[in-house]
Formats: structure tokens, sequence, C-alpha cells
């Protein structure tokens, strides 16, 4: 249940994580938005940062132009 | 010193910061630190497609919800792999109808398994024993269970358990033996003269200075 598929593709957790952070969501609330527990988030941010789909900077997330374009396959595909 | 000795891992202990894991589970990479905030149960069991195990795997995904209300979380292990897991959980959801919620370390390299303790080589090199480790919001031992191979966890008890740490932690105080929720709980032993004769003076239910129960 990696949310980074092998070819590139993510979970539909993986995208409701990506959308929640790009919304600026703390770990709680993408757990809620999500409907994962949340260590689920955490390792799932873990992955998406990664595979350069998310970044971090002074305790902000930014999705990257990749990872929305991921997000918005795994919404259409969910 | 022997080198027996030396080698030997030094084993998580009550009171203690569970040791640190990255491992692969069937929810994919996680670490001890993803599960800071919330306790958790780490278990091992021998090994998958077993059925003493299947019943233990059916039991404690019956218990998930409760621990969840207790801000609980499951993580299973043992010396099986990812797809061994997958296989065994999709098996358990066609046969019994349970679906099992929470993650299963897949510990190859027994990394984890020897870390907490869980190889018990008198009775089996290759499977780990039934242990129970309870830790803690911030990542601390708080309890530890071992069965053997043979026999099944009761978890009535690891819920009870949970009860009766949380209790102590919110209020202060011990649980007596077979204690469970509603029932009355141990004020602490008092520490100086002073105390002990102040207690007795403080409406707890006292059968001697250092005996005395209060309810909740």
């Amino acid at each position: 249940m990696a949310c980074v598929n092998p070819d590139g593709t993510i979970s539909a957790v993986a995208g409701k994580v990506l959308l929640a952070a790009d919304q600026g969501a703390d770990e709680r609330a993408m757990a809620e938005a999500a409907g994962v527990p949340v260590y689920r988030v955490r390792a799932s941010l873990r992955e998406l940062v990664q595979a350069g789909l998310l970044t971090q900077a002074d305790g902000a997330w930014a999705v990257t132009d990749a990872g929305r374009a991921a997000a918005a396959q795994a919404a259409g595909a969910g | 010193m022997d080198a027996n000795v030396a080698q030997s891992p030094s084993l998580p202990r009550i009171g203690e910061p569970a040791p640190h894991f990255e491992a692969e589970t069937t929810h994919g990479t996680l670490r001890l630190s993803d599960f800071e905030g919330s306790w958790l149960i780490l278990f091992s069991h021998p090994a998958d497609f077993t059925p003493v195990c299947t019943t233990e795997f059916i039991a404690f995904a019956e218990i998930a919800p409760e621990l969840s209300k207790r801000n609980v979380q499951l993580l299973g292990l043992s010396i099986d792999s990812t797809y061994s897991h997958i296989a065994w959980v999709r098996t358990i959801k066609e046969k019994f109808g349970v679906d099992i919620p929470f993650p299963i370390i897949a510990d190859l390299n027994k990394e984890v398994a020897t870390a907490y303790g869980m190889l018990m080589p008198g009775e089996s090199k290759t499977e780990t024993s039934r242990a129970v480790f309870v830790i803690d919001d911030k990542g601390v031992v708080r309890a530890m269970i071992y069965y053997p191979l043979t026999t099944g966890r009761n978890m009535d008890e690891i819920l009870r358990l949970v009860d009766a740490l949380q209790t102590s932690d919110e209020h202060g105080v011990a649980t007596p033996a077979g204690w469970r929720p509603g029932d009355k709980v141990i004020v602490p032993p008092p520490r100086t003269v002073e105390d002990a004769e102040a207690r007795m003076a403080a409406g707890y239910e006292c059968q001697d200075w250092f005996f005395c129960k209060r309810a909740l």
C-alpha cells in the first residue's frame, strides 16, 4: 500500500493528502481528508517528498507541478 | 567481557524509549516515529497462514475500533514477506469475512524482531513469539506481554491493560488486580510519615495507611 506506485502514479490516499497539503492542512486535517490514521499521512508525506511531488520549507508544504499532475490523475482514477 | 553477551542486543525495558525502526509493511514503509502522538500496540506472531495466528488476527481486528477510541494503533510483525502478509490478509477476508485494518511489518531480516526481543530461540529460531509491546504516545515502552507459540493471546486483557495504563496516567493512581474501568483505584502509597497521617483523614477507603482506594 505504498502511496507512490512504481509507474509514478499515486494512490487515492496520497492524492487526497497532496490536495490537503496544498490547502495548508496540518497532519490531522490531512488524515481526516484522506480517511486514514495520522501515521499513514506521515509515511505518505515522506514518500511524496522522496518522489519529488511535494516539498517542505519553513514548515509549510508545497505541492510541485508533478505533484499536482499526479493528484489530478489520482482524483480522476478514484 | 563474554563475546556473546557483548553481541546481544539490549532489549526494550518498561519505562524506556522503544527502539527506533523503519520497516516495510503492508501499508508502506513505516517508522516508529510515524506513530508519535498515538499509543501503539506492536505485536508479533509466529507465521502467516497458521491457525492460532489467524484467530489472533481476527481478534485483533475485532478490538481495533475499541483501541482506536483509546487513541491506540495496531502494528503486526512476523518474519514473512509483504507478499505473504498480503495473501494471508486477503485469505482472512475471503474465508472469514474479516478485514485486517492495521499494517503488518515484513521483518525478513529480523531487524525489528531482534531489536524488540521477539525471538525466543529455545522455542523457535525462525518464528517470532507472540509478543505484545504497549508503547505510549511519547514512544515509551509501557508494558510487554509474551506468549508461547501454542497459546493465543487474550484481547480482553490487552484492552484492560491499555485502560489501566491510561487511567494511571490521567489520574496519578495505580490499579489493583483484575481492575476494570469503573472499579476503585489504588492511591499510591505515601512516602512520608506526614503523608501517611494526612491520607487517613483524606476520605479515602483505607484498610491501613499503605492501602487506600478511591473512586474516580
